[in-house]
């Protein structure tokens, strides 16, 4: 045989995904056996019933098919903006959706990306150090493999995590240096667990090179606040460290303390000499939001202080790929510009956009209430992002019977669950927590109306799991 | 002056001390300190080569954590000339022309540097279009003016396609592999095209076929003592990929004279060599037909790679992505799959890797970036590693596997749009044969340039006879010849193309991939230029 397991990049081998791991395989085994399936394991709105908007969707369809614009009777099935704009990305584009364009992606649309951070933050921006890619991971990997150049160079992780980040340190043979976030204060990020993430991680010969935080938090929801996000990027400039602030639930907050704002902007508000010397890079995406987009791939990252010839360096990987594609960076384009006050369009939009993000924090609550209600389950608040992270205290007759069914305590728990009720979440392991310590990750993305039967079916799932496996010997805590 | 010297010495290994890998300013300090008196050293520090030079801007930003000194040495090191240096220059003519239109000798620049059909002209195939756009904006199909925008079955076939995508939602993340009613209609298509049947959960759909490629290098390749054979000519996201995985490029050489020939003995050749230099040979990549080579392998040549891959272990790395582009009518495009199955090797006897793509054919889709691989032959639980490396990404673009499917099963003789799908289809590949044969004839038609047909791809890859003189120009300009040559051409016509080095070809040989893509009416003008541009060429530097 040419190729052996055993043969195989170790690095392959060693990287782990949960997201679509085990328990997302035992999900769809079952659903193929005719058992009804609820996935919660993958933040996928589109896939639990959530729509398109309709907007950006009448706009794609007249890229996909120009000749429509020709048509006469055009008018009868799209809005005259939307046709107004399938006309302006078109031109942006040499060619159509059906060429390469630009390896950065077409300079209109990363002109709208630049106009789009400037009005957020209130601080321009450059279209030249914005590049489009296929979906925000593409960008983390880019980006990750220019600064990965063994595993002698770290990476600061929170823990818990997106498992893009530690899948993607393995593939690249870096080092994983995790900081713990604090569940018992809403995971918060303490600067003190930083230094001593840093500090242990040079003891063993580790350059710490970047430092990686989710805001808000996946798979933990939280919001950092301005002065948490201050103390991180002074953090950053004192150890050296380029910061990559995955943003992609920008657009996806639950509260009012805490509302959303961007690495970029208060980097530029602690004035020099922060503002010239600390490197950032910022990702974004059209999957997430009130959009949801997760099948087109589309996404961007902006370079911060990165250095002219490091960027072309950038750019040269990029164009090995060829180019993003198009029609996702039409729906960039339209996410960053979208319609207007007095536009055709516009109360559509509107009306669609707030039914989802209203509905969102609906969700949020109603999933937080229901967990917390459970015996055994206590879970922090949603902040912000599509998920709901419980930590469940399983008493040591759960962990003898995991222990002996060969599994980790949280993916015996997340495996009797989706067998008795179809939920299929994501065991923490996947994510990482504290030793000794158990969650899962669910998303809120069920219908609305469908979610009081769910949450229903998790409690009695649990309340019944805990009465069988409660010998009186204490239980899984922090 | 020394004293000055010696502290500027002692402040950057102090600074060093913290950053273990110095940059190159504080080495040159550190050997003069050295040199001087006797100053500490550091113990040899590990000097990181760069392809670029030191420009100021970089390296007195040296506590920046990422500069170019301290970025991942496998991106400096990997090159991509297809979109390398010329299209810069190329580039910022094009900007230039906008404003000084009389500065030049021709008013427009005309890329013919990259495989990128539709942005030269050519028009994408109206059926698949019309599906596409029927997927983006579902809400369509409820609408009674559909039928009189779009062809029947066009309707039709979105409709099947969203009820084989769970809830229609065209939106969503897919199975990691692609939807699964997709791979069913391209294995489908497959088994149609070879007579063989193919299994859908053999089917991993990326974004366009380069991704497939990566994946494949990455799990094939640990460290540099992995090599991988590739054609030389090649294409050069092979050596990218590798440079990237830190593995190693392990060179069969194409033979020019017999139509770009993959001779076995070459093959046996190289293998030693490699074998010998301790390198463990994974993999065999041919690409057919070849780019930028065009040259479309005979169906003996291709039981015999099978052959040899068999029998010294290695996985065949078949890039078809050209499979539809053949344009001579004594030479057809035979899949792998086809030929190994043809000779009785089953999945227990060979691991093979197929790709295709959007991008090519007469389809020509680039921008929607849509592909897939077909792998065959591996045992589950290595298929499950690839499955692992795809589900980090999640999924492809839903949009490019749609047309992925288009592609691996069209209109049949009967449906609605049909004729109209024929007739597009036949006028794309009929015209790129003409194009391929009156640029093969204009380029042989230049002293000293000899130019192999264009059997099958979208590539001329002419050899350039260049004079002693313009060599030694070349080398004054501190660039490689055939570089020099196309930049010469490119200032002088607007003519983009890529220098062969790019490609990398036999030494002391010197070649320039063309595309056949502008449209016909442009050609004339791209004849005359090139013709005219290559007479003073070689007026100028003829021996």
């Amino acid at each position: 045989m040419a190729l052996e397991y055993e043969l195989l990049n170790e690095n392959v081998k060693k990287c782990q995904y949960a997201v679509r791991g085990e328990l997302y395989l035992r999900a769809s085994e079952l659903q193929k056996e005719g058992k009804k399936i609820i996935f919660t394991n993958v933040g996928n709105p589109h896939a639990l019933g959530q729509k398109p908007l309709t907007f950006p969707r009448q706009v794609v369809a007249l890229c996909q098919a120009p000749f429509l614009l020709d048509d006469p009777n055009v008018g009868m099935l799209f809005p005259a903006d939307a046709i107004a704009r399938a006309k302006h990305y078109l031109s942006l584009t040499s060619g159509g959706l059906g060429a390469y364009s630009d390896s950065r992606g077409l300079p209109g649309v990363r002109k709208e990306v630049a106009e789009f951070i400037q009005r957020r933050d209130g601080y321009p921006s450059d279209p030249e150090l914005i590049f489009l890619t296929d979906g925000a991971s593409k960008g983390v990997m880019q980006i990750l493999n220019c600064v990965i150049r063994g595993e002698g160079d770290g990476i600061l992780v929170p823990v818990p995590q997106y498992p893009l980040y530690s899948a993607t340190i393995s593939l690249l043979g870096g080092s994983l240096v995790p900081y713990y976030l604090d569940e018992s204060e809403n995971w918060g990020l303490d600067v003190n667990n930083l230094r001593q993430s840093v500090a242990q991680a040079r003891s063993q010969g580790i350059s710490v090179r970047a430092m990686v935080i989710i805001n808000p938090g996946n798979p933990t929801g939280q919001c950092l606040s301005e002065a948490n996000l201050k103390e991180i990027l002074r953090f950053c400039y004192n150890e050296k460290l380029v910061l990559l602030g995955d943003e992609v639930y920008q657009q996806n907050i639950y509260q009012d303390e805490r509302p959303f704002i961007s690495s970029k902007k208060v980097l530029m508000e602690m004035g020099s000499p922060f503002n010239k010397e600390v490197q950032l890079v910022s990702f974004h995406t059209v999957s997430k939001g009130y959009w949801g987009e997760c099948g087109q791939r589309g996404g961007y990252f902006e370079m911060t202080n990165i250095p002219p010839r490091v960027v072309e360096e950038i750019y040269k990987v990029a164009s090995i790929a060829l180019s993003p594609n198009v029609s996702a960076q039409i729906f960039m384009g339209l996410m960053v510009s979208p319609p207007k006050p007095g536009d055709i369009s516009y109360d559509q939009f509107a009306r669609e956009s707030k039914g989802i993000l209203e509905s969102l924090r609906r969700r949020a609550k109603i999933m937080t209430d229901g967990f917390n209600s459970c015996k055994n389950v206590v879970c922090n608040f949603t902040e912000g992002a599509m998920y709901s992270f419980p930590q469940i205290r399983l008493p040591t007759g759960a962990l003898q019977a995991a222990k002996q069914a060969g599994k980790v305590p949280d993916v015996f728990y997340c495996l009797k669950l989706l067998e008795a009720t179809g939920i299929s979440t994501v065991p923490g392991s996947g994510f990482g927590q504290k030793e000794g310590v158990f969650h899962l990750r669910t998303t809120i993305l069920p219908a609305e109306e469908e979610m009081p039967e769910i949450m229903d079916s998790f409690k009695k799932f649990n309340d019944e799991f805990m009465t069988q496996y409660d010998n009186g010997f204490g239980y899984s805590r922090m | 002056m020394r004293r000055f010297v010696i502290s500027q010495a002692k402040n950057l290994i102090d600074q060093t001390r913290r950053r273990p890998l110095p940059n190159h300013k504080s080495l040159r300090l550190l050997s003069l300190a050295a040199a001087s008196d006797s100053a500490p050293v550091l113990s040899s520090p590990r000097l990181f080569s760069s392809s670029s030079d030191m420009s100021g801007s970089d390296s007195s930003s040296s506590s920046l954590p990422v500069t170019l000194d301290s970025i991942n040495p496998k991106v400096l090191k990997c090159e991509y000339a297809v979109r390398g240096e010329i299209v810069n220059i190329a580039q910022r003519l094009q900007e230039d022309l906008k404003i000084n239109k009389d500065a030049y000798p021709f008013d427009e620049i005309i890329y013919c540097n990259i495989g990128n059909p539709q942005s030269l002209g050519q028009q994408p195939i109206t059926f698949f279009r019309e599906v596409l756009a029927l997927c983006s904006h579902t809400a369509l199909l409820d609408e009674s003016a559909t039928h009189g925008l779009f062809s029947s079955d066009s309707i039709d076939r979105a409709w099947k396609i969203l009820d084989q995508i769970p809830g229609k939602a065209t939106g969503a993340y897919s199975h990691s592999q692609g939807i699964k009613g997709l791979r069913d209609a391209i294995a489908a298509g497959i088994e149609a095209r070879d007579g063989f049947p193919a299994d859908p959960n053999d089917i991993f759909m990326t974004d366009g076929a380069s991704p497939g490629v990566h994946m494949m290098m990455q799990l094939l390749i640990s460290s540099e003592k992995d090599g991988i054979l590739c054609p030389i000519p090649q294409y050069p996201l092979y050596s990218a990929s590798i440079a990237l995985h830190g593995g190693s490029l392990v060179p069969y050489y194409l033979d020019e004279a017999s139509g770009w020939g993959l001779e076995i003995s070459e093959l046996k050749k190289q293998l030693e060599e490699a074998r010998s230099k301790g390198i463990t040979v994974r993999a065999l990549a041919v690409i057919n037909p070849g780019n930028p080579t065009g040259q479309v392998l005979a169906e003996e040549n291709q039981r015999e790679i099978v052959d040899f891959c068999k029998k010294e272990g290695l996985v065949l790395l078949a890039d078809e992505v050209y499979q539809e582009n053949v344009y001579v009518p004594d030479k057809k495009f035979h899949s792998f799959k086809k030929v190994a199955r043809s000779m009785g090797y089953g999945e227990k006897d060979i691991c093979l890797v197929s790709f295709q793509s959007i991008s090519k054919g007469y389809y020509g889709e680039c921008g929607k970036r849509g592909g897939y691989m077909e792998v065959t032959g591996f045992t589950s639980d290595v298929r499950e590693q690839i499955y692992k490396l795809a589900s980090v990404n999640l999924c492809s673009n839903i949009s490019g596997q749609i047309l992925a499917s288009l592609v691996m099963s069209p209109p049949k003789p009967g449906d609605d749009s049909y004729d109209s799908y024929i007739a597009e289809k036949e006028g794309i590949l009929s015209s790129l044969a003409k194009r391929a044969k009156t640029l093969e004839e204009a380029l042989n038609k230049l002293e000293g340039v000899t130019c192999n047909r264009a059997e099958g791809a979208m590539y001329l890859f002419p050899c350039i006879n260049l004079p002693q003189k313009a060599i030694a120009a070349a080398e004054a300009a501190k660039t490689a010849p055939d570089a020099f040559y196309c930049k010469r051409l490119l200032n002088a016509t607007g003519i983009v193309v890529v220098p062969g080095s790019g490609f990398r070809q036999v030494p002391g040989t010197w070649h320039f991939r063309c595309t056949i893509l502008p449209q016909e009416d442009k050609i004339p003008a791209i004849v005359n230029r090139l013709t005219e541009f290559h007479k003073s060429f070689m007026d100028e530097f003829r021996d």
